[in-house]
């Protein structure tokens, strides 16, 4: 897993979570969850005490899986292209979510449609491109973007496919994906102020989705 | 031979037998009239009965899962690795019971013990028994013991097949199936090994038909040819490789049919000695009993609804060399729950020695096993 995420996932201490307090807040109770890249499954052990949420995670990392099975989460190692498609029928949760990992991904595109296979509903976070410290150094320094949020250089980044909020709103649009809800977080997960959500695609640096197919 | 006992070990154990009257049909429609079960436990059963844990053995295992007779032993049980006090099996929580399945040959009623009812040898008349009956022997065991319900059954190879019938067949009774580098059924492939292990066994001049106790013989040249072509299947052409290369026992070649290299050396080593602790009939019909198994043909076969009513949560490892049973086929029990949508992890242990990794404690596989037995220790009170 890239330092990014790893980065990322290993921020939360005590409470939850900004961008995860917004999903968990965002999941009805007694509902069914799968985590792609749950990560050491803080989000689903939150949902399942706060929410009674019955919850599964998809991992590839064996440290994160041995944190997820001391934490009573039900875990299953795979990657996601293999795994989603080996164990999980059409339409068999309420929700797909996948945290800071899609940029990461081989076809992005084709993930979200499996993940509106497997889910009724979907939700994705992803760093955004379009920041302004991104775009400054993009476009003042002439440089690829090296942030605290995307710390890895353009040659041993293993974020091969990164978008703005506009890119994947622009992708939904072309794929008949309604977007239900959406929030912006910054690099330590503080929930956006009015400004940045009047700019979310200049001033956020996490993206959040809540998304399902066109009715 | 340990010269002193650790302090993670069980200790000395030894192994006790439990006489039942009470006749048994079996899926073959055949009726054991009575019949005994060699069992040995490890730890201490709690105030309300909640802690007991059942081990399943495989193909050539028995009731010893841990400690040892003697001080004279060469080896502790089959599996002393995992179970014992602050292991993952942790005896200092648990209540961990194993017994010799129904058709064994180490103390349980079986092909080399005798019919009561004729006074002789059961030898080839002993009727081949299923998973399914062994689970329903295991359960009539349990109540025998005051026992209500198992904290958690778990069981490698065959042993994860019995921890699977157990879920289908008393789905309320077990809290958790720890099931490991097993199959939902057998493939054509893994019925042929077992085809030609049985044929190499009846072959021999000396199996009489499965007569041979009474003969005062052992088709040994049969059961060791069955044993070395097991083993073979056992490890990974990764795990010979670098268990023996093409390494001369002799240092050069001797142009004839002995022993040249390493891994005859060691496949012939393996096979008398389990001649020496095994018996034919019994290796004869647990191979049966593996073919023979297949829960999700009583549903439709659907592995899904086969563990539909279990209120169980599973733990399923595979291992990835293992091609005896290999990760596709843990897969394959691992998607059924979760169609099933039953609370489940599936882990893939990253290892080289093939199916016989179930038995070794590798760290990630050992740490894997001990958090989640860890949370059913919380469960208890």
């Amino acid at each position: 897993m890239s330092q990014a995420i790893e980065h990322l996932k290993g921020m939360e201490k005590g409470s939850l979570r900004a961008d995860l307090d917004i999903i968990a807040g965002w999941i009805k109770a007694d509902t069914k969850v799968l985590d792609l890249g749950c990560g050491d499954g803080t989000l689903l052990a939150y949902l399942r005490d706060q929410h009674n949420v019955l919850g599964y995670g998809l991992e590839i990392d064996l440290f994160n899986i041995e944190v997820c099975v001391e934490k009573n989460i039900n875990v299953i190692q795979a990657n996601l292209n293999d795994g989603l498609k080996a164990y999980f029928a059409d339409n068999s949760f309420d929700c797909v979510i996948m945290s800071q990992t899609l940029q990461a991904t081989e076809q992005p595109d084709l993930l979200i449609e499996e993940m509106l296979r497997v889910g009724a509903e979907g939700i994705v976070t992803f760093p955004n491109m379009a920041h302004w410290s991104a775009r400054l150094q993009l476009g003042l320094k002439g440089i690829m973007p090296v942030t605290k949020n995307l710390p890895n250089q353009w040659f041993n980044t293993p974020n091969v496919h990164l978008c703005t909020l506009n890119d994947f709103e622009i992708l939904c649009q072309k794929h008949g994906i309604q977007i239900l809800e959406r929030a912006v977080v910054d690099y330590s997960h503080k929930k956006g102020s009015w400004l940045t959500n009047l700019f979310p695609n200049l001033l956020g640096e996490i993206a959040i989705y809540r998304f399902c197919r066109h009715q | 031979m340990p010269e002193t006992i650790a302090d993670d070990s069980v200790g000395i154990v030894e192994t006790k037998t439990t006489h039942f009257a009470e006749a048994l049909t079996l899926e073959c429609d055949k009726t054991l009239a009575e019949y005994d079960i060699a069992y040995e436990t490890y730890g201490e059963l709690n105030a309300d009965s909640s802690n007991a844990i059942l081990i399943c053995h495989a193909l050539s295992g028995d009731q010893h899962a841990a400690g040892y007779y003697g001080m004279d032993d060469k080896k502790p049980g089959w599996w002393d690795s995992a179970i014992g006090p602050g292991k993952p099996i942790d005896t200092n929580r648990f209540f961990v019971v194993s017994i010799n399945n129904l058709g064994g040959c180490k103390g349980s009623s079986g092909p080399n013990t005798v019919n009561p009812e004729t006074g002789k040898y059961w030898g080839p008349d002993f009727p081949i028994v299923t998973v399914k009956d062994w689970v329903k022997c295991q359960y009539r065991f349990m109540l025998s013991l005051n026992i209500n319900h198992w904290c958690a059954v778990i069981g490698g190879s065959l042993g994860g097949m019995q921890v699977l019938q157990w879920t289908i067949d008393y789905p309320d009774l077990i809290k958790h199936a720890i099931v490991i580098a097993a199959a939902p059924k057998l493939s054509a492939q893994n019925i042929a090994f077992n085809e030609v292990a049985r044929q190499s066994i009846m072959s021999d001049p000396d199996f009489c038909d499965g007569h041979y106790l009474e003969n005062d013989t052992v088709p040994r040249r049969g059961l060791m040819l069955a044993r070395m072509l097991g083993h073979i299947t056992y490890l990974s052409d990764d795990a010979m490789r670098d268990k023996f290369g093409r390494e001369l026992r002799e240092g050069k070649l001797n142009f004839g049919f002995d022993v040249d290299f390493q891994v005859e050396s060691y496949l012939r080593y393996q096979g008398r000695s389990f001649v020496d602790r095994f018996d034919a009939n019994t290796y004869l019909l647990m191979t049966k009993t593996l073919d023979y198994f297949d829960p999700a043909s009583d549903y439709e076969d659907n592995l899904a609804l086969a563990v539909k009513q279990t209120s169980a949560q599973f733990l399923v490892i595979s291992f990835t060399s293992d091609w005896r049973f290999a990760p596709e086929r843990s897969r394959e029990i691992t998607k059924a729950l979760l169609q099933a949508e039953k609370r489940v992890s599936y882990i893939e242990i990253d290892a080289n020695q093939g199916h016989d990794a179930f038995l070794i404690p590798i760290p990630h596989y050992m740490n894997v096993l001990g958090s989640y037995m860890l949370n059913i220790a919380k469960d208890l009170s």
